[in-house]
């Protein structure tokens, strides 16, 4: 049950998945592996049973930089004041119609 | 499921003393808001999920095994393919859910410790034998009916990834169910020694089934808290009869009996009236006294063991590949 001192622990690699063509890769979970090449071969088995993909990424994950959720508000609050980057933000008479 | 890369070692959680972060913590629940791995959140809270989302995962992976006991004794080749894909989906449902734990900073080789020296616990219904075909039968039909009952309101739980990996789940699972199903009715609707054979199943798996909605409500200790923070959105007790009303029938349409002399239909409440459950017995199951624990442990040791060349191997492998590259550059 004790692993021998000198096995590393096998690295995390998230795993993306394009459902169809036409579509974008999504983030479906992660799985552990040596190497890329197992790494996919774990994402096929373990997430796309049914066919729920045309392609996979894997990427291990250290190299995955996310945004800090302290950064939050510094990043995305500006956006909220600036309604007029909203189409409805702009009147348009009713008499043209849709556009 | 994101990486434990994106989590700040220790996490981000402040004190429990802090009334404010609590309180804010509380109001985006409330809200239905959905908590990510990176937001703060009471360490409680992470403690709890950890506990629950390892624990549900390890129940996939021991689940795997009163089933697989039938693969190679499966009547058809249409029975054994389903039997073998079923099996194959209990592991990735406990590898989604390992994912899902991973995201809140607990390493997955510190959870597999957990299971291996049984630190962890797993569902007590797999630490019942399987002892006939008919009892894979049961499996699907009570076992998974029963978990998916518990399982569809987690798809709306509050912690993100546990919701999604669950959504994941759950469409797989009715397979399960409906598979099981069918095992059943092949045999109700068969020799009179078949149909026994549906019967003694269904008297061996009604009770643990009706039990693995966990304790009465009086008794349940982690259910108030978890309530309040959306992890679990219906009591043990309402979950639990909301199974039994749905199970009912489909015993009755097998032509199977209910092993529980004081089952009625209560024309008052609009619900079916159960007998008492001896809520001892199964907590003899779950402290390890069950005919099962052991032998189930001891698989999983040894399966972990087999596989410590495995995984020394590909180590070693991606270490060579890694230099062959390096040199090469």
């Amino acid at each position: 049950m004790t692993e021998a001192p000198n096995t590393p622990r096998l690295p995390l690699w998230e795993v993306f998945i394009r459902p169809r063509n036409g579509l974008a890769h999504r983030h479906v979970g992660a799985v552990h592996a040596a190497d890329a090449e197992m790494a996919m071969l774990a994402a096929r088995d373990v997430y796309t049973r049914r066919g729920e993909g045309r392609s996979i990424w894997v990427v291990e994950a250290r190299h995955l930089h996310a945004s800090d959720p302290d950064d939050k508000a510094a990043l995305f609050d500006p956006a909220d004041d600036k309604v007029y980057r909203q189409p409805t933000h702009y009147h348009v008479p009713e008499e043209v119609g849709d556009m | 499921m994101y990486s434990q890369g994106l989590i700040r070692p220790g996490g981000p959680d402040g004190g429990e003393d802090d009334a404010d972060a609590l309180a804010r913590f509380q109001a985006r629940i409330d809200a239905e808001e959905k908590i990510e791995p990176g937001d703060w959140m009471p360490a409680a809270y992470r403690k709890t999920l950890i506990r629950q989302i390892s624990q549900h995962a390890h129940s996939e992976i021991v689940g795997m095994q009163p089933e697989g006991n039938w693969i190679t004794r499966a009547p058809t080749l249409r029975r054994k393919a389903a039997l073998i894909a079923k099996v194959q989906d209990e592991g990735g449902h406990g590898l989604y859910l390992y994912a899902a734990a991973e995201t809140l900073g607990i390493a997955r080789e510190e959870m597999e410790e957990q299971l291996l020296t049984g630190a962890a616990k797993y569902s007590s219904i797999f630490n019942y034998p399987t002892l006939t075909w008919a009892d894979v039968g049961a499996i699907g039909w009570l076992v998974d009916g029963a978990a998916i009952m518990n399982q569809i309101p987690l798809c709306r739980c509050s912690f993100g990834p546990y919701a999604r990996a669950m959504i994941r789940v759950c469409k797989e699972e009715s397979f399960h169910q409906r598979q099981g199903y069918e095992v059943m009715t092949a045999l109700a609707k068969g020799s009179p020694a078949q149909k026994a054979m549906a019967q003694d199943a269904l008297d061996r798996w009604w009770t643990p089934s009706v039990m693995m909605f966990g304790p009465p409500d009086s008794d349940s200790t982690h259910s108030d808290q978890s309530m309040a923070w959306k992890i679990k959105r219906f009591t043990n007790d309402s979950l639990r009869q909301r199974f039994i009303d749905a199970t009912v029938p489909q015993a009755e349409y097998l032509g199977l009996r209910i092993p529980d002399p004081d089952l009625r239909w209560n024309a008052e409440t609009g619900h079916y009236d159960i007998g008492p459950l001896d809520w001892d017995d199964f907590w003899r199951v779950v402290k390890g006294g069950g005919p099962m624990n052991r032998q189930r442990i001891a698989n999983r040791r040894r399966a972990h063991d087999d596989g410590q060349w495995v995984r020394a191997a590909a180590a070693a492998h991606a270490a060579k590949r890694a230099a062959r590259r390096e040199a090469a550059e």
